[in-house]
């Protein structure tokens, strides 16, 4: 039976934001002879997901990140929130729910997309349905990993990244204080089905029209609904990639400057769907007891959601969150290495790469657990962790037939063994990078190393696994995920 | 209680076709050509063998499935034909085939045969092999090579002994030039020239730590045997017989893969397959028994790790004995005499028999300028897989009954 406590909102946050960072000088310097006009934002950097990482892995990464420490076995549902979702048809956020182990029975996991509220939505109907009591706990991940064409603004603007938000009634560290919509048909860009690219109009236009009209409106009906006053809001979280109009946007409304948050654009871009709620969960990494906060998501109108931060944040902390994942960075020098892994240029991978097997989704199926979840087994008669579970217990001196339990090895860390580099594989990024890890605790795995310098592993040295997109099968539109070890090489 | 397989069976003939890249041959071109030369070597006639085994690997890019290839190719006469594969010990396991028929009485004569067209992919290196890994591993398995396979067993051992990676390093590049100068000396090796440890250590990297240099060749080629009963042989008119020692395979089980006893820096199953095949041919002490061996040296770090595996380098020791020459042509136990994979070629299917033709060809004097004083025990050693998942098969023979 679902219920509980009357307070309701936000349980823990998490966020992640993909290593490598390019330098929008670099883009500069590489194309301003083809368009000059990117010259005009050419400060900061950006965030670039790794070749092998899109909106699912992403927004795995930052659930994860959230559900640390939390029982992913009680979640009543995943949405995830994304306009690159990899399956026009195919439930998205299932997969982000299969990588979690989340719950089959009982659970209604959600796609929210083709918007860039996508986030807001998502979370308005998580917390609808919490204050309804028809759920307990539902996961909220947002997460985007937006193609641009190059020498574009768009280029310049986007980055990469995702957030998560856990929404429940237990340990609230923000409680939800409601939510006011405003929804009209204001094309500011669109992406047709079936293409690669956003298309965008005038940017005067987009932004006074735009965030600079519709995100100010929705601001005040929120306050008028609420009866609130704007000088009782602590902190104002609103996406706007026009830093100038980002600003505009809190003066017009008579936000003081210091109560508005960053919008990310020096040090990772506008991350789509996901910026609000990586926007939001910065913000929450800074708020006090008592803090009231105001999230905006923008795109076909505007949602505004408010939550009040509880004593509880003080102990809440996301293992990497936004700022932790914006530390650990690594810079992009090579702006052909950066349209490689976008796939805006053709290199040739050779014959041995032109290998593409069709998925079995039978197999894919009977193993989900084993591929999506990476779960191995637990021997119940001798204690053995094990990777993968073949049907007898692979202790030689157990062989036992059908006394697993399910163990999870994602969450587990582990050291590596022996590595290589392998010039030879088919890689976009090579050498490919991979070997043999044991994890703390028991049980060891072949596995593809990423986020990683071959010059800086070593044997020994701790790993993190993170799910990663495996293949993509452009012949068939199918994407494939499994996880990788990534080496710690700091700490 | 069986007695195991030594000096039951002899090697009435043997063949092998100079491997390379042989663009204007095929599978049955190759095969008739080593089948041409074993047949006269036996001194029969075709329609004496009553059973053949066919050992090759990668039918996908290759000769198909089944053994039909190799019955139609030799036009035999419609005995039976089996075709076997398990990696790169198909060779041997061809070999093993006819050898237990003949040692079981269900046939006189006896042929193996290995084959493999590797040079018609268009690409270096070996076949890709994504869908010849099972449905299950293709959804997991890392985007791995044989070179990156392999070249694990170098930073594990390192790791283990706690030696520098580049001492590792240049134990192989020893390994790899004695192969080379031993692989000049062969006319039907597939690399020939003599190169040096330096250009070794320098070739350009493939999987670290593994250089071009460390890799063996990737070559089109075929070898076969023709095996009978010693007594047979004898009444054919054999007086200088080569009997069969031991005939051994060892599997992984998985545990190297998933369970944490494994070290990463050795083989478990040739560590195991070495001591039953030792134990078989009545051998107790290899390093001093062993006159000679053809190992799988699929890269100059499977030799190293192997030459302690097979219980002949103490543990931990193996690059003093690869640097003191101990394995080179002119040492205590000399390895790779004909140019191992790395010059012979690695045309896999035919792989272990190939070797088994020159210790055929060493104990029965006719190995040229490589030719070895007097040897009486020569093993045989097949590696196919990965080292944390693999197929050993070793093959012990010698002059009958010595």
């Amino acid at each position: 039976m679902k219920g509980g406590g009357s307070m309701i909102g936000i349980t823990a946050y998490g966020g992640y934001i993909p290593r490598y960072r390019l330098s929008r000088m670099v883009i500069v310097q590489n194309m301003a002879w083809y368009f000059p006009v990117i010259m005009a934002v050419a400060g900061g950097e950006k965030s670039v997901a790794n070749w092998d990482e899109d909106a699912i892995s992403m927004a795995v990464a930052a659930a994860y990140d959230c559900m640390a420490g939390k029982d992913r076995k009680s979640l009543d549902g995943v949405y995830l929130a994304s306009t690159t979702l990899p399956f026009a048809d195919r439930l998205n956020a299932g997969i982000v729910a299969a990588a979690l182990n989340a719950p089959e029975e009982g659970a209604m996991n959600a796609d929210f997309s083709a918007c860039l509220k996508a986030g807001t939505t998502a979370a308005i109907s998580a917390l609808e349905a919490i204050q309804a009591g028809k759920k307990d706990s539902v996961l909220v991940a947002a997460s985007d990993q937006r193609k641009t064409k190059m020498a574009t603004m768009y280029e310049m603007f986007l980055g990469d990244g995702a957030a998560a938000l856990l929404f429940g009634k237990d340990d609230v560290i923000a409680e939800y204080k409601g939510s006011y919509s405003v929804s009209c048909d204001f094309v500011d860009h669109y992406k047709g089905y079936g293409k690669d690219f956003d298309y965008a109009w005038e940017e005067r236009w987009v932004r006074d029209e735009g965030y600079g009209k519709i995100i100010p409106e929705a601001i005040n009906g929120f306050l008028k609904q609420s009866g609130m006053s704007i000088d009782e809001i602590d902190k104002f979280v609103y996406p706007c990639y026009f830093t100038g109009t980002h600003k505009g946007i809190a003066k017009k409304l008579g936000i003081d400057p210091s109560k508005l948050q960053d919008n990310l654009h020096n040090v990772c871009g506008d991350t789509g769907a996901a910026h609000p709620l990586v926007m939001f969960a910065a913000a929450l990494e800074e708020a006090q007891p008592g803090d009231k906060l105001l999230l905006a998501g923008f795109g076909q109108g505007c949602d505004v959601l408010c939550f009040e931060a509880t004593d509880k944040i003080k102990d809440f902390k996301a293992p990497a969150g936004i700022k932790g994942s914006l530390a650990s960075r690594v810079e992009l020098t090579n702006y052909q290495k950066f349209t490689k892994f976008r796939d805006l240029i053709v290199a040739d991978l050779g014959i041995r790469g032109e290998a593409n097997p069709n998925t079995s989704l039978t197999a894919l199926w009977r193993n989900r657990k084993m591929i999506l979840g990476f779960v191995g087994a637990k021997c119940k008669k001798c204690g053995t962790a094990q990777f993968p579970a073949l049907p007898m217990c692979v202790n030689p001196d157990c062989n036992a037939v059908g006394e697993y339990e399910d163990y999870e090895f994602a969450d587990k860390p582990g050291k590596i063994q022996s590595f290589t580099g392998d010039m030879l594989a088919a890689s976009v990024d090579p050498p490919a990078v991979y070997g043999i890890v044991t994890f703390d605790g028991g049980g060891k795995a072949f596995l593809d190393f990423t986020d990683c310098d071959l010059n800086q592993v070593k044997v020994g040295l701790p790993i993190k696994m993170s799910f990663r997109r495996r293949n993509v099968d452009k012949m068939r539109g199918y994407t494939g995920y499994f996880w990788k070890a990534v080496p710690q090489v700091q700490g | 209680m069986a007695t195991g397989i030594r000096d039951k069976v002899a090697i009435l003939g043997m063949g092998c076709t100079k491997f390379g890249e042989r663009w204007s041959d095929g599978p049955e071109e190759l095969m008739v050509e080593a089948f041409q030369e074993c047949i006269a070597d036996a001194g029969i006639e075709k329609n004496e063998i009553q059973a053949a085994w066919m050992g090759t690997c990668f039918d996908e890019v290759n000769v198909g499935k089944s053994a039909l290839s190799a019955s139609m190719a030799l036009r035999l006469p419609n005995i039976s034909v089996t075709r076997v594969e398990n990696f790169c010990a198909s060779g041997t396991e061809a070999f093993r085939g006819a050898v237990y028929a003949v040692a079981s009485g269900a046939c006189d004569i006896a042929l193996a045969i290995g084959v493999e067209k590797l040079k018609d992919i268009g690409y270096g290196g070996l076949p890709e092999f994504s869908s010849a890994i099972g449905t299950t591993n293709a959804l997991w398995f890392p985007n791995l090579t044989a070179p990156g396979g392999f070249a694990l067993l170098a930073s594990g051992y390192a790791a283990k002994y706690g030696v520098d990676i580049q001492d590792v390093k240049k134990a192989m590049a020893h390994i790899s030039a004695k192969s080379h100068a031993n692989g000049a000396k062969n006319p039907k090796a597939h690399l020939r020239r003599p190169v040096t440890e330096e250009q070794v250590m320098n070739s350009p990297m493939i999987a670290f730590p593994l250089g071009l240099f460390d890799c063996c060749g990737v070559s089109d080629g075929s070898a076969c045997a023709i095996v009978t009963t010693p007594e047979i042989a004898k009444s054919l008119g054999k007086s200088d017989i080569v009997s069969v020692k031991a005939l051994q395979l060892a599997l992984s089980n998985g545990t190297e893969i998933a369970y944490d006893n494994w070290d990463g820096a050795h083989f478990v199953t040739t560590t195991r397959a070495s001591t039953a095949a030792y134990k078989e041919a009545g051998i107790t002490n290899p390093r001093e028994e062993i006159s000679m061996m053809e190992v799988h040296d699929c890269f100059s770090i499977t030799e190293f790790v192997t030459m302690e595996d097979l219980h002949i380098s103490e543990r931990g020791t193996a690059a003093t004995d690869i640097m003191d020459g101990f394995y080179d042509l002119d040492g205590k136990i000399p390895c790779q005499p004909d140019g191992g994979l790395k010059c012979f070629g690695h045309p896999i299917g035919a792989s272990g028999l190939r070797m088994l033709y020159e210790m055929y060809n060493q104990i029965l004097g006719r190995a040229g300028d490589r030719q070895l004083k007097d040897p009486k025990f020569g093993l045989t050693h097949n590696l196919g897989g990965f080292p944390m998942m693999n197929v050993c098969s070793i093959a012990i023979v010698g002059r009958y009954e010595a």
